[in-house]
Parts: C-alpha cells; structure tokens; sequence
C-alpha cells in the first residue's frame, strides 16, 4: 500500500510546481481527514481500527488529486466524511464497500458545491502557452479545463488557449495545464501507473482496456467527423491516466478475475467518452468508475477461473 | 542451455532458502538411546504391534503390520528392546499410538549386499517394495507398491521421478540426486520393470544444476535398450512438484480432479523413495532411516542428516548444537505445506522431510485481515480456484457450501496464502472447509 502512496508523491509535487503551496494543503487537509475518519468510524461500528494500512492515505490522496486546487480546503473534510465513513464503513465495510470511496467523495461534492467543483480552477504559475490565454476570454481565476474549453468554446478556442501541434501535446504531458491537482502531469501518472504495474501491485489489464477504449472512441466519434477525434489528448486529459492507473483498478471496487477487468475496463472506457461527449461533464471518468463499480461481482460471475482439469465424467 | 519444463496456471515465486544446506553432504546421525515408532506413518490403516513389550528385537525387524486395508509392515531400525507400547507426540494430531525401543548401543549394524534383482518376476518385486514397508516418502505417505499397481484400464506408459524439491529450504532429495545418484537410477529401473514399462523422466527443478548434471550422467550411463531414463530440468516456480503440476510440466497431460495419475498413464514416484525401492529390492533392506533436513536460522547447525526413524525432533536439536537465539516457530516439512509443532518430542517418520527452526525474520506474524479482493490468490492457484471465495464462505458460517468452488480440489499448497497481501489464513479456511463440506 505504502508502494501506491509513493507514486502518487510525484505528481503531488508537481502539482505545488503548477499551482502553488495550497494543493499540498488540501491535499494535506485530506490525508489527514481520511485517516481522522477511518479510525473514528471503525471505533464506532467497534471494528478493529485499520489506518496502519496505508489504505485511508491513498484515499485522500486521491481524493484531493481530483478537485480543483483552488477550492476551500474545507471542502475535503466534508469529502472525507462521504468517502471513509459512508462510503467505505457504511456501504460495505473494509473489502466489502462496492464503490470507490475517492470518487463517492468527488460526486459528493460536486453534487453539493457545483459551482466550487467546476470553477475554482487554478492557473498554473508559469510562463507557459496556457498563460497567454488567462488574460483573453475566461476570468483568470475561474480557468475552466480543457476539456470543458473544448465543450464550450470549441476547438478554435481551445487551441488559441493551450497551443496545438506538439507544444500542445507536450503541455499536457508535462503537466502546465490548468485541471485538478493530481491529474495534471500524464508523464508522472504515467511513470506512477507503469512502476505499480512492474512490482506486481496491479496488472496492465485494467488501465489498458480503460484507456484502449478511451482512445478508440475519441478517435472514431469523438471529432468533427467520423474517425477525426483526437485519441492522444483523450487520453491525457480529464483525468483519464489517473482514473485507469489508480482509480479504476482499486481492489476493492474492481472485478478480481482478469477476463471480467477487461470487460469492466472497456465499460468504463466506454461510459467515460459517452459522459463527455454527451453528457453535461466533461471529466467524465468519475462517474464512469462509480457506475461500473457496482457491476464487478456481475462481470466475477461471468467469468470464473479456469479449473485445473474438470473430473473424469463432467462434473456432479 | 536446456529448455525449461513448467506448469502453466498459477504458481508463486517464495525465497528459496536452500543455500542454507543445498552444500552440505548428508551427515549420519548416532542413533540416539531411544527411538519412538509411530504405527500409523502412511496414509491408510495404522500397524498393529507384532511385539510384546520387554521382547527383543534385531535390526530390520518386523515390529508392526497392517491386518486389515491398506498399508505396508513396520520395522525396528536398530537391535533393541521394547520399552513400551505407548502414545507419542504427533506433528499433525495430538499424540498417536507407538512403539518405543530402547537401542542396544552394543550390536553389531547388519551389514547388506547387493543381490540381483533383473532375473526376478516384476511380482517378486512388488512384494518386497510391500514388505520393506515403502511408502511415498516425498510427503503424502501412500503405500507404494499399491501406486506400482495401478488400475488396468488405463496403460502406463511414463515414470516421473520426481525430484523438483520445490518447497523452500529442503535439500534432503537434492543431496540424495547428487551423493547417490546411480542408487536412484537404478531404483528407476527397479520400478519400470515393476510396472512393464520402458520410459522414466526425472523433473529436477532448475536451482540445482549439480543434480541435474550428475542425474544425466547417471541416466545416460543407467539406460539400455530396455529402460530408458532421461531428466528434464524444470522451470523453478512453486509447486512445481505436486504430482499434478509435474505430470503437466513434464509430459503436458491432465490429470483430471479427483482422479489418479494412471489416468493419464503416468506413475510419478520421488526420487528418495526410488532410492528407497532400490534399497529394498537390491541390498534386501527395509524402509528404516530417512535424510531429513534441518535448516532455519533458529539452529545452530543446519545439516542433512541420515537418521532412524522414531529419533525425536529434541535428540537432532542436541545432537546439532542446539537451537539458535530468536527461534520462535518449529515447522515439520517445508515452509509452504509443513505443519507447526509445539512439542520437539515429535518422532522422526517415514514422511519427514524437513524440521525447519524458523526465526522471527523468517515468519510472516503480521495478523490477518478483511480480503482485499485483490484477487492475487486467484492468479496464484496451480488448480484455477477462488481462494478468497472459500476463505469469505467460510468466515459467513457457510463452509459446508463450498463444494461447488472445488475445495476438494485445492491440494493445500499454500501458494493463495503466500500472496495475499491481507495474510489471510487461506490453507486453514479450506481445512476447515473441507472437513464441513465432507461432513455435509
Ligand atoms: S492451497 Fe489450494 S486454493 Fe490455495 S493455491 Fe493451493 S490449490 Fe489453490
Ligand atoms: S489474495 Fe487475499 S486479499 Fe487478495 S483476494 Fe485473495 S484472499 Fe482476498
């Protein structure tokens, strides 16, 4: 657990570069009430308290790496409570909860601080293609994402703000783009996702039917025409990295058997290019996880492992 | 380089551990003033006494026989006197019915001599690997000459010797394939002459090149037109010696659930009880010692050594120098299918094949969990079941229900508890799932 903890420190990190010192307090702030909550919850419910775990942290980590840094960090304690008590305690008990805690708390809070959840975006501090752009057409402070830009303005815009060509691509993949505070930097998500993925934490299987699906449907429906969709900045943006590597996969949530977490993976893929293009939100990944959560044990009960060698005769 | 024979499904990767005695030759233990026999060393009926109490009895003795069921005679290691008819310590139940001998330190050691065995009828054979009191020394403890007769309906065709030794830190197999290696080969023969057929592979897992060298030879030199014996190195990765993973590996047949390796038309017996065959057949000499490993960091001196069956765990510990500051768990076999034992007054028996002195560096204590559902334990079972389904039936009160997820199947290898990373008490769960789910 400790591992999937330091993975996640890089891109924190470059996020304090991006944004300033307050995404390490919220995130800070969010750490703490998860761990704060899980022990309290536990005592309460008289379970045995777990935070020695490491599993509370990752969850405020999570948590604060998908709002916006320029929120009040209160909004992460009210976050902590949703995710850790209701959704974790509540809604299942430790590896019973069936939805991701991280991203109850995420759809929690924008369902309750709409405004705070979709606006209080940060630009990033320096110099950069992006900050030519805060003084045009947007307020400074209320920034939107790229995606939303995308969305809302539509594609002259959005290249007029974050570049294009490889300057573009290169933006996102370094991270100087305004967006929630961990899910900035692909590179270091990327670097994160690839490291948890070569010591065995967790399988390629999950974060690449995710991300496959993701690509593929942006390219074939998700430009001006068919096959036009632009896969690679599908991929980088809207959180789509972190969601695949360290959301998606979450033990817990996820189905446990490999054939099912292809299965669960393109459904999430699939969901989250359908919530941008169609739907009112364009980080779409979120609600994605949270709808396929609840279906891993269906997907576990399609697919079963393969027996060693079935009994003489078939079976009984 | 040879290409490497592996089971495909599932498996894990533990600490190998064995450089601890892979080196040291096998070391003959002085037998000891008193040796405690359990009756019942293999799976099937226990022995009944042959001996009165207070009766002498000379080397290689019958001591016990079984009247009824399955099972092979029991012999006196050494020349003595019976002490008592009693109860000892037993590593799995609590204590079990034994014979214990005093040791007449003074006789002189039976002295055997090679006889020849290729002129004589396969069922002259059979019947003294029965009466040598031979049983499936690797571990599981079946009676041999009942595994060199197998059901007609299916022909053999395949001997597997196995000598994978896939469990962490036993070297007992090892240092029987390299210090007597034309004993092996030759028991090899012994046994497809028993079973009519011509063909016999040995799988030696890959970390022991001195064996797999030495074994080749030895079966290049060993075979003739009428056996042919041949070694395949195997792929190191746990379990690659249960029969079935090894049957996989080497011929790439399926032995299906429930059923004996003859379904397929193998017969796979270990490498130290081929030796042991070789013993009874060539030299006329029953099943009386066993090379057993003692390693760990918890004992002074780890060795290989040659005892007689009945020494007690405690009179190795003096004979070794003793346990070793930090000892905190003594395990009877390999770390991964052996059982804890409490009491070092356990006897030796024909199935020991390790007493490991294990350290709190070496142990895993950390108290288990919720399942995390992780599903490593999935991946990590030869046998493709859901451990972690087992293990949460279990915790529901609802153990008897877990047939359906092939709990008769699981073979307790212990690979699903090796990896989960709540340490969940997998094997236990399935013990005790079992015995609900028989009872049913
Ligand atoms: S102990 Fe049983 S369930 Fe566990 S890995 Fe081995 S065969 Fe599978
Ligand atoms: S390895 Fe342990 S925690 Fe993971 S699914 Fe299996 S039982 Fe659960």
């Amino acid at each position: 657990m400790w591992t999937v903890v330091a993975c996640l420190v890089p891109p924190l990190i470059m996020s304090v570069f991006v944004f300033g010192i307050q995404t390490l307090l919220i995130t800070a702030v969010s750490v703490i009430s998860c761990v704060a909550v899980e022990a309290a919850s536990q005592k309460m419910l008289g379970r045995a308290v777990t935070i020695k775990d490491g599993s509370a942290v990752i969850t405020g980590m999570l948590l604060a790496f998908v709002i916006p840094p320029g929120v009040s960090p209160l909004l992460p304690i009210l976050a902590a409570v949703m995710a850790i008590y209701i959704g974790k305690h509540i809604l299942g008990g430790i590896g019973y909860n069936f939805f991701n805690p991280a991203l109850l708390g995420r759809a929690f809070l924008l369902a309750t601080f709409p405004v705070a959840m979709t606006s209080a975006w940060l630009p990033p501090l320096q110099d950069g293609a992006i900050l030519k752009y805060l003084g045009t057409s947007i307020d400074a402070v209320s920034t939107a994402t790229p995606l939303a830009v995308m969305k809302e303005h539509g594609a002259a815009a959005f290249t007029q703000a974050f570049g294009s060509g490889s300057s573009l691509y290169l933006n996102f993949f370094l991270g100087w783009r305004p967006g929630c505070i961990g899910e900035t930097s692909a590179l270091l998500i990327l670097l994160g996702g690839l490291f948890l993925i070569y010591r065995g934490y967790t399988t390629w299987h999950i974060p690449v039917s995710v991300l496959g699906t993701i690509a593929l449907l942006t390219w074939v429906v998700g430009g001006k025409g068919y096959f036009t969709g632009d896969p690679l900045l599908a991929v980088m943006s809207g959180g789509a990295l972190l969601g695949a590597f360290f959301m998606a996969n979450d033990y817990v949530t996820c189905p446990t058997n490999k054939k099912s977490q292809i299965v669960y993976g393109i459904g999430i893929g699939a969901l989250t290019v359908l919530i941008r293009l169609k739907g009112g939100y364009p980080e779409g990944i979120c609600y994605a996880i949270l709808l396929m959560n609840p279906l891993s044990p269906v997907f576990d009960g399609w697919f079963k492992p393969k027996r060693f060698a079935p009994p003489l005769g078939g079976d009984k | 380089m040879l290409s490497l024979f592996t089971f495909p499904q599932g498996g894990v990767h533990p600490p190998e551990k064995k450089e601890l005695t892979a080196n040291l030759q096998i070391e003959t233990m002085p037998v000891p003033d008193e040796l405690e026999i359990i009756l019942g060393q293999h799976i099937g009926a226990p022995c009944t006494p042959t001996v009165a109490k207070r009766a002498e009895v000379k080397e290689g003795e019958m001591i016990g026989q079984v009247t009824k069921g399955l099972g092979v005679p029991l012999h006196s290691p050494v020349a003595g006197k019976v002490k008592d008819l009693g109860m000892s310590v037993h590593p799995m139940r609590t204590s079990a019915p034994s014979i214990t001998i005093t040791v007449d330190h003074g006789a002189v050691p039976l002295v055997y001599e090679k006889q020849d065995w290729e002129s004589q009828e396969a069922k002259e054979l059979l019947a003294r690997v029965h009466d040598a009191g031979i049983i499936g020394i690797g571990g599981a403890g079946f009676p041999t000459h009942v595994k060199l007769s197998p059901p007609t309906d299916n022909p053999i065709n395949t001997l597997i010797l196995n000598g994978a030794e896939c469990e962490p830190y036993i070297t007992a197999d090892h240092r029987q394939m390299v210090e007597h290696v034309t004993e092996v080969v030759e028991g090899a023969k012994i046994i497809l002459k028993i079973l009519g057929i011509q063909k016999c592979i040995i799988g030696i897992e890959n970390n022991k090149p001195d064996a797999i060298a030495a074994m080749i030879k030895a079966a290049k030199e060993g075979s003739t037109s009428r056996y042919l014996v041949s070694v395949n190195a195997l792929k190191v990765k746990y379990p690659q010696g249960s029969e079935k993973q090894l049957i996989q590996a080497v011929t790439n047949r399926k032995v299906p659930a429930f059923a004996l390796p003859s379904a397929v038309g193998v017969v796979v017996q270990n490498v130290s009880t081929a030796r042991a065959v070789y013993d009874a057949v060539a030299l006329g000499k029953p099943l009386c010692e066993k090379v057993v490993t003692i390693s760990g960091k918890g004992i002074t001196r780890p060795a290989n050594l040659l005892v007689k069956i009945g020494t007690k765990v405690s009179d190795i510990v003096a004979y070794l120098g003793g346990t070793a500051p930090g000892l905190t768990k003594v395990v009877m076999g390999g770390p991964m299918m052996g059982f804890a034992i409490s009491n070092l007054d356990v006897p030796v028996t024909k199935t020991t094949s390790a007493v490991l002195f294990l350290t709190e560096g070496e142990i895993d204590t950390r108290p288990h969990s919720q399942c995390i559902r992780c599903g490593w334990c999935l991946d990590a079972c030869p046998m493709g079941l859901e451990p972690k389904e087992i293990g949460i039936y279990v915790e529901a009160n609802r153990a008897e229900d877990t047939e359906p997820l092939g709990v008769f199947e699981c073979f307790e290898c212990g690979s699903c508890a090796y990896v989960c990373p709540a340490k969940r008490p997998l094997v236990q769960f399935i013990r005790l799932a079992k015995m609900k789910a028989k009872r049913k």
